[in-house]
């Protein structure tokens, strides 16, 4: 596994940081996915039981997903730092 | 694969060069953007029919979008007066981010750090100006202190709490909306530059898997829309949130999420003739 990567780069060093940059966005989209599942699936079940806040509900989940998409997309942008 | 695209990465600039006036066409797509911007509102305020129709009526619904559902719906009753300021932040990061999706430009102009790190700085600048303005410099005091919690938790919750309020929050507003930017434009990139490469200059083989990554950037526009649509509102959501809690105070959060459901009485939203 560290020869592919050592391949992409100069010396180990660089492979590694290649290696590093995939590992960070890969493991950050895992929290990302559990937590957007969590944040969508209550939304539903809220709009389901009481569709007269459905207004509020959806504005709230909006709110949500951005803010944990941002964590993952912190993490993609460290791969292109690394 | 054969692709020399490092020239479209240095952006020389285009005019006033060597002063310090030079902009790139970069800068050019900037200042388009404004421009697009003020003309949006100008034209929209140009006429003042009692039934509005054509300009002004996109403009009225945008600027009553942003003034009722996030400034006086976060803010509070008093949060009209914020409105001028949120309205200008939404359609400025909606009408930058736009250019990502327009075919023959696609590039946001937020997609670089330099832009979304100065509207995140404005809205650290307001928001603290507001608490500050408030209750002057016991503020920072509120903030670090915030009150009705046992002493001895104050060592663990003073510095996450400034750390949160001075540091995460405006670093958070730039990534947000520099990331989702960034990232959307690779996608649409890669997914484009495979269609060229499949389409053009493939084997017969490798045609139909040109057409299919073809649909998938077709869709991945439509997708972009929606996160640009859902960017701007995020960022001017939080910066109304941020507004709202040094004007109200931390620790009332409470209340001014109990202010934030109640109904309004018709006054206030005098742009809804319906009842809500």
């Amino acid at each position: 596994m560290f020869e592919l990567a050592q391949e992409a780069g100069t010396s180990t060093g660089d492979g590694l940081a290649t290696l590093a940059g995939g590992l960070a966005f890969g493991l950050a989209a895992v929290g990302a996915a559990i937590g957007i599942g969590n944040v969508f699936s209550n939304a539903i079940q809220a709009m389901a039981r009481q569709p007269e806040t459905a207004g509020q509900t959806r504005t709230t989940m909006f709110l949500g997903f951005a803010l944990i998409e941002a964590l993952a997309l912190i993490g993609f942008v460290l791969t292109f730092i690394l | 694969m054969e692709l020399d695209v490092f020239h479209l990465f240095l952006w020389e600039p285009i005019a006033f060069a060597e002063t310090p006036f030079e902009f790139s066409r970069v800068s050019l797509l900037m200042m388009v953007v404004a421009l697009v911007a003020i003309a949006f509102f100008f034209s929209g305020a140009a006429r003042q029919d009692r039934v509005p129709k054509g300009m002004q009526l996109y403009a009225e619904t945008g600027y009553s979008f942003v003034r009722n559902n996030i400034a006086i719906d976060i803010i509070g009753p008093n949060g009209a007066k914020y409105a001028p300021f949120l309205a200008s932040l939404f359609f400025f990061i909606f009408f930058a981010n736009l250019p990502e999706i327009i075919p023959g430009i696609n590039f946001p102009v937020t997609s670089r750090m330099a832009l979304p790190a100065l509207l995140a700085l404005t809205s650290y600048v307001v928001f603290n100006f507001v608490g500050i303005k408030k209750s002057g410099l016991r503020y920072f005091k509120d903030v670090a202190f915030p009150p009705g919690v046992p002493w001895p938790i104050y060592f663990v919750l003073t510095p996450i709490e400034i750390l949160s309020t001075f540091v995460i929050r405006p670093l958070t507003l730039a990534i947000r909306l520099f990331a989702n930017m960034m990232a959307g434009h690779v996608l649409l990139t890669i997914f484009f530059l495979f269609t060229h490469e499949l389409l053009i200059h493939g084997s017969l083989l490798q045609r139909p898997l040109g057409i299919v990554t073809l649909a998938v950037a077709v869709l991945l526009i439509v997708f972009e829309f929606m996160v640009i649509s859902i960017q701007a509102y995020i960022f001017t959501t939080l910066t109304a949130f941020y507004i709202a809690e040094a004007e109200h105070g931390h620790g009332e959060e409470e209340h001014a999420e109990q202010e934030a459901t109640d109904t309004h009485p018709e006054a206030i939203r005098e742009t809804e003739l319906a009842p809500a």
